[in-house]
């Protein structure tokens, strides 16, 4: 299969990135996609308090996709910059989560898919801040859990909210997790129960269910995206790739 | 950072070179741009400052991951130890430790309620900067930048920054 895979245009080829290069890049690509995402609201958020609030969200996950591009340019060490790490790969060299290249749809779809991934982000980050050896990593990993720990009670509170709000926000949001649950045997394949607990308190709380069908899709790890990743993609590179190297 | 640091007005008329101190205190001057009543030293993101003859190397951690302060805090880094007559510098930007709310200093919490801002305590023991009444109610989590939270007092009414415990 490795004839499909293109080569980036500086650095080795992602197929043959090393396993701890591939990992911070793949956390790299979660957090870059949902920011990207996220940024797709600002200004037309339902309220200005959410405007905001999911901007800043945007924000710190666009913060921890940086260090962690700029942690393996230099892990690296050909010379690979952040920019070129975002700007300058294709669908097939990124290795985020499907769940996260997922349309924003309505505001309850957009606050499951975030919540679903706070509970994995807030079990990785806190894992890697303390049983990381790469001191860098330890570090970045240190504030992101702090940060998804945030994100997670913005996103749980909302669960609460609409789960257990009214007919409309209950029916929007149980719609959200039939569509999207497909997506998390991702995320919950390496925490195991202490992700499904999060989410088993959480939807009990707030009425919800998870779904009877139990059809998953996976392969964001390995490259294999959905349709979404490539229009995503086009509208956050274009420019780069438009006029290389070009600066404000 | 140890040693004192006079307050600066940003000129600098000197006859001898300047020393490591000098550059030290430069760099500590240096405002948030976002909070401009603390310095970055306040903040307790300004690491270290190491001179080498004129060559300056200055770490700072930054306060959130995605904070989009820091290009500007580096730019002014670069202007301040310019003028103080440094011929190269260097900012390294540092992820480890992990910048937290304990490092910001006395000082800096006491300029923080003074600009109206509620310096960061836990939530429960947050005061109005204005009226000192406990028990604010949180508005909105996130605020008008990343460190922040917007509550208002349950006794004056007056809306209010909180600067999060984090």
């Amino acid at each position: 299969m490795s004839e499909v895979i293109p080569s980036t245009p500086q650095g080795m080829p992602v197929v043959a990135m090393e396993p701890r290069l591939r990992l911070i890049v793949s956390h790299a690509d979660d957090n870059m996609v949902l920011a990207q995402r996220l940024g797709e609201w600002i200004s037309n958020a339902p309220d200005l308090e959410i405007d905001i609030a999911l901007g800043n969200i945007a924000l710190d996950h666009l913060g921890v996709a940086r260090a962690l591009y700029t942690h393996a340019g230099a892990l690296e060490g050909q010379g690979q910059r952040e920019d070129e790490f975002a700007m300058r790969r294709t669908e097939r060299e990124f290795l985020n989560l499907l769940l996260v290249e997922q349309p924003n749809g309505d505001f309850a779809s957009t606050i499951v898919r975030q919540y679903l991934f706070d509970v994995y982000q807030r079990l990785l980050w806190g894992e890697l801040a303390t049983g990381s050896d790469d001191e860098v990593l330890a570090g970045i990993a240190a504030k992101a859990a702090k940060e998804a720990a945030y994100h997670h009670e913005f996103s749980s509170s909302w669960m609460l909210r609409l789960g257990d709000g009214t007919e409309e926000s209950h029916a929007r949001t149980q719609r959200a997790i039939d569509s999207l649950w497909r997506f998390t045997a991702e995320l919950s394949e390496p925490y195991g129960e202490a992700w499904q607990r999060d989410v088993d308190v959480v939807f009990a709380e707030a009425g919800l269910r998870v779904p009877d069908d139990p059809y998953q899709r996976s392969g964001g790890r390995e490259g294999y995206h959905t349709e979404h990743l490539g229009f995503l993609l086009a509208e956050m590179q274009w420019m780069d790739r438009a006029y290389p190297g070009m600066a404000w | 950072m140890d040693g004192p640091c006079l307050p600066g007005d940003g000129l600098v008329i000197r006859m001898e070179s300047p020393t490591a101190t000098d550059y030290r205190c430069a760099v500590a001057r240096v405002v948030d741009p976002e909070i401009p009543v603390l310095t970055i030293d306040d903040l307790g993101i300004l690491r270290s400052v190491e001179a080498d003859g004129d060559h300056v190397v200055v770490t700072i951690t930054p306060t959130y991951s995605g904070c989009p302060a820091m290009r500007q805090i580096e730019d002014d880094i670069a202007a301040a130890l310019a003028r103080e007559g440094s011929a190269s510098h260097e900012v390294r930007i540092t992820h480890t430790p992990a910048w937290t709310t304990d490092w910001i200093s006395e000082e800096g919490r006491r300029k923080l309620a003074e600009f109206g801002i509620a310096p960061p305590t836990g939530a429960s023991e947050v005061l109005c900067p204005r009226c000192q009444a406990d028990h604010p109610r949180m508005v909105a989590r996130f605020g008008s930048t990343a460190c922040k939270a917007l509550m208002v007092c349950s006794s004056c009414g007056e809306p209010f920054d909180y600067f999060k415990q984090f």
